[in-house]
């Protein structure tokens, strides 16, 4: 009886929907190009490509957990880098010993991970305590942080760094591209904090409910400004994996992930009213939007038509959820009253 | 075949409506002939705001027929409805606060004949001309936002008898108005029967229209229990057909004459919402606080637990001060507090039950962040238990539970943080009549085991059963303390709205 109901869960749940899709759409491709979907050169492609808008998806996510969203992701992101490529390039060079760059490696990377913090207090406060709606509050902040980043470069990408900043974008760590590692760590994180903290559960219940989360004694405010936090500190580091990727940081690189990266937390799952989310829905509609965006790569597909066709996507894997939703409620209830 | 009754207006014949696997109505009948006032009587949850929202045409009947002047109508839509001359009036009006008294009285009716152009001066006439049908005089130019309730009340029925009602149903009329309004309105019910306007009044206590109704329906739990004329009514049948049983008489157990004084509530004022509120509340005490809807009942309660801040004044606890408008500080000071709207303020509707419960006991489950979710849930469980929630499966969404269960749910809550002042505002608002004795055992054996609590509420025989003092709010203020089990119902009724 008890291994019916979880089995059915299981079925019933977006993640097993999402693990279908992502299977279905990766046979699709290897059917429609076998030998080159199925390369290792491929492969090893998208294991390096996917983790940046992951990690900002895990962002928006954790976000949209609570019924808001961080539309000031790419912005953040680009700032953080900006800011650490200062440091390295005022302070290190490209032909500097290795111990002395990664003190300033490891100096620059605090230092975004700081100006991610400091954005995501700015965005939590902006939040919780002046009420703003998050996605106009974050929509205006992503362009501040631009706008910064701007401000601080003139616009042009800023480079020349040591060798040791390509590692966390390009290198491989047994066989392992270290992006990927990074991203699968933030993933396994983001489910422990989600699932076996009090600060998760809260998340969750917030979500639900915030007026009821607030009846019930939770710390409203301080709950809001860690989740904006947490997420601009994860956009940090999904800077500096850009920035490595790139070999420079610039105010306006990655800007079609934003919308990447809220299509990735719809499809994978999350309630965008709040309440609902788990971190392997992200991880397995990363794959999917992965699998289709290289696919339509190999098909020779324009990227514009990509971008139509990841907009296309968003609305319609929202309509699915909401259908989805109603009949899943009906089907609970039946289910209670034959038990 | 059911042929209509002749003389109806309004004939509802075998209405049954289901929501997935609910039956809200099971086969009621319920007409209304022109130019009579009808009581639809029944408790939260007995089908009656089901049974209006058909009529209106906002939701269709699973089953039964309809008839509207002997014709027989389908798929009925709001519009279908208003356009037959069904008016139905909220308890909250649906008026707009930001515009006139004329624009207000004739905003639909301009509205249905499609005019382009708002004329102000058709609007200012229509709006006198309904305002003399009834005969009372109201400025057309104020806005509706700054008029007392019951002239708000006036509004909306003047606009329906704008748009040509036939037919007015009235949600819960009488909750807010003092004695003296309500005296005025039945004299308006009056003018509009004999001007062959139809009345249908909704609510779960309808004493005070009783001598203006020709016949009463009685619902419980989706079904027809009585009907008949209305002079065959008073208020306690009303009541005894309503909750299917006579109310047993219980008798409220002493507080221990050493028990110590808990929360001491000086001299609290919030501008314009409470003024002067002093109280001392003893452990093993329940005070009642009661007043009319707008009395300033539950803004107090909200300011108790700190919800909302009170511009001066003090709450000691144990001689502490708690600092005002601080929900944080009040329950570290283990004040709990169970709100009314169960639906949008008590429950994560969406998550399961026991995390309903569970979530009032993070912080004692917590190490270095992480959650032991064993003894978590092994305590929620316990609450559940004690609380006797009935749950098949308590990860279940909290949202299947009926009503009492819910409710339970929520008490469970606050009681696993072991409060020592729990403020219950409205702690049996739709919950069946048996759920309702059990949660009053429950809140008289919270007290016997030392707890203050404070129970606010209109229920008069839910304070009568349970409290050992009640406050009697008017106007922001209290305006009476009556020792408990000393007074009437009906002598209670009276303080209250006088």
């Amino acid at each position: 009886m008890k291994q019916a109901t979880i089995s059915s869960r299981l079925i019933h749940s977006p993640e097993f929907r999402l693990a279908i899709i992502a299977l279905a759409v990766f046979v699709l491709m290897s059917v429609l190009s076998p030998d080159r979907f199925l390369s290792s050169q491929n492969l090893t492609s998208m294991a390096f490509q996917f983790p940046e808008f992951a990690i900002l998806a895990l962002a928006v996510m954790l976000t949209m957990m609570t019924g808001g969203i961080d539309l000031s992701v790419v912005g953040v992101a680009n700032l953080s880098a900006v800011v650490a490529a200062t440091i390295l390039t005022q302070y290190a060079g490209p032909d500097m010993s290795v111990g002395v760059a990664m003190k300033w490696y490891l100096i620059a990377f605090a230092a975004a991970l700081l100006v991610g913090a400091l954005a995501g207090l700015a965005n939590g406060a902006l939040v919780a305590y002046f009420g703003l709606p998050p996605i106009l509050a974050t929509l205006g902040s992503g362009l501040v942080f631009t706008g910064l980043a701007i401000a601080m470069t003139g616009g042009s990408a800023v480079m020349g760094f040591p060798d040791i900043v390509a590692w966390l974008g390009n290198g491989k760590l047994i066989g392992v591209p270290v992006p990927l590692i990074v991203f699968v760590l933030l993933a396994i994180g983001l489910h422990i904090l989600l699932t076996k903290t009090g600060f998760g559960l809260r998340v969750t219940m917030y979500g639900a409910n915030p007026l009821a989360a607030m009846f019930a004694a939770i710390n409203v405010t301080a709950l809001i400004l860690r989740v904006y936090v947490i997420a601009g500190m994860f956009s940090s580091v999904a800077g500096m994996i850009i920035m490595s990727r790139a070999n420079s940081a610039k105010a306006d690189y990655g800007s079609s992930y934003l919308l990447l990266a809220v299509l990735i937390s719809v499809l994978g799952g999350v309630n965008p009213y709040g309440g609902y989310g788990r971190a392997i829905g992200i991880v397995l509609a990363v794959l999917s939007m992965q699998f289709l965006s290289s696919g339509l790569n190999m098909l020779q597909i324009s990227n514009f038509a990509r971008e139509l066709i990841w907009g296309g996507l968003l609305i319609f894997v929202l309509l699915i959820n909401t259908i989805d939703w109603a009949s899943l409620g009906q089907g609970r209830k039946n289910s209670n009253k034959s038990g | 075949m059911a042929s209509a009754n002749p003389h109806a207006f309004i004939d509802m014949k075998g209405i049954t409506k289901r929501y997935a696997g609910v039956t809200a109505l099971d086969g009621v009948d319920f007409s209304v002939n022109a130019g009579e006032a009808v009581c639809l009587v029944g408790e939260n949850g007995s089908g009656k705001s089901t049974l209006i929202k058909i009529l209106s045409g906002v939701e269709q009947p699973t089953d039964g027929e309809i008839f509207i002047n002997g014709e027989q109508r389908f798929n009925l839509d709001p519009r279908a409805s208003s356009a037959a001359g069904v008016m139905v009036i909220f308890q909250d009006f649906s008026l707009f606060p930001n515009l006139s008294v004329a624009e207000n009285i004739a905003f639909s009716t301009q509205l249905s004949k499609q005019n382009t152009l708002f004329k102000k001066r058709n609007a200012r006439d229509l709006a006198r001309s309904v305002l003399q049908r009834i005969g009372v005089d109201i400025p057309l130019d104020t806005r509706v936002e700054s008029l007392p309730v019951a002239h708000k009340q006036l509004v909306a029925i003047c606009r329906a008898l704008a748009c040509e009602a036939r037919l007015i149903i009235m949600d819960e009329p009488t909750t807010a108005l003092t004695e003296l309004e309500v005296h005025s309105l039945l004299e308006i019910i009056r003018r509009l029967k004999q001007d062959g306007v139809a009345v249908v009044f909704v609510s779960h206590k309808l004493a005070e229209v009783l001598e203006v109704s020709e016949k009463v329906f009685i619902l419980r739990n989706g079904k027809n229990v009585v009907e008949g004329p209305a002079t065959d009514f008073d208020a306690a049948s009303l009541t005894r057909h309503m909750t299917g049983r006579d109310l047993p008489q219980v008798t409220v157990s002493a507080i221990s004459e050493t028990s110590q004084t808990l929360l001491h509530v000086k001299d609290l004022t919030k501008a314009g919402v409470f003024e002067d509120i002093n109280f001392e509340l003893r452990a093993g005490e329940i005070l009642g606080i009661t007043g009319l809807l707008g009395s300033g009942r539950t803004p107090l309660a909200k300011a108790l637990f700190g919800l909302t801040k009170p511009d001066s004044g003090r709450i000691t606890m144990d001689a502490k001060v708690i600092p005002l408008g601080d929900p944080l500080a009040s329950a570290t000071a283990r004040i709990g507090y169970v709100p009314e709207d169960r639906l949008t303020e008590g429950l994560f509707l969406t998550q399961s039950i026991i995390r309903n419960v569970a979530v009032g006991r993070l912080t004692a489950h917590e190490r270095y962040g992480f959650l032991n979710m064993k003894s978590l849930n092994a305590e929620a469980d316990i609450w559940l238990n004690r609380l006797k929630v009935k749950a098949p499966d308590i990860e279940a969404p909290v949202q299947s539970l009926s009503g009492g269960n819910q409710q339970r749910v929520a008490l469970a809550r606050w009681l696993a943080r072991a409060p020592r002042v729990l403020v219950l505002n409205g702690p049996s608002v739709g919950v069946d009549v048996g759920s309702k004795a059990d949660i009053h055992n429950i809140i008289r054996e919270l007290a016997a085991s030392g707890i203050g609590v404070i129970v606010i509420s209109d229920d008069l025989p839910e304070l009568l059963a349970t409290c050992h003092r009640i406050l009697v709010m008017r106007n922001g203020k209290i305006t009476d303390e009556i020792k408990g089990a000393s007074i009437s119902e009906e002598e209670l009724a009276h303080r209250l709205a006088s």
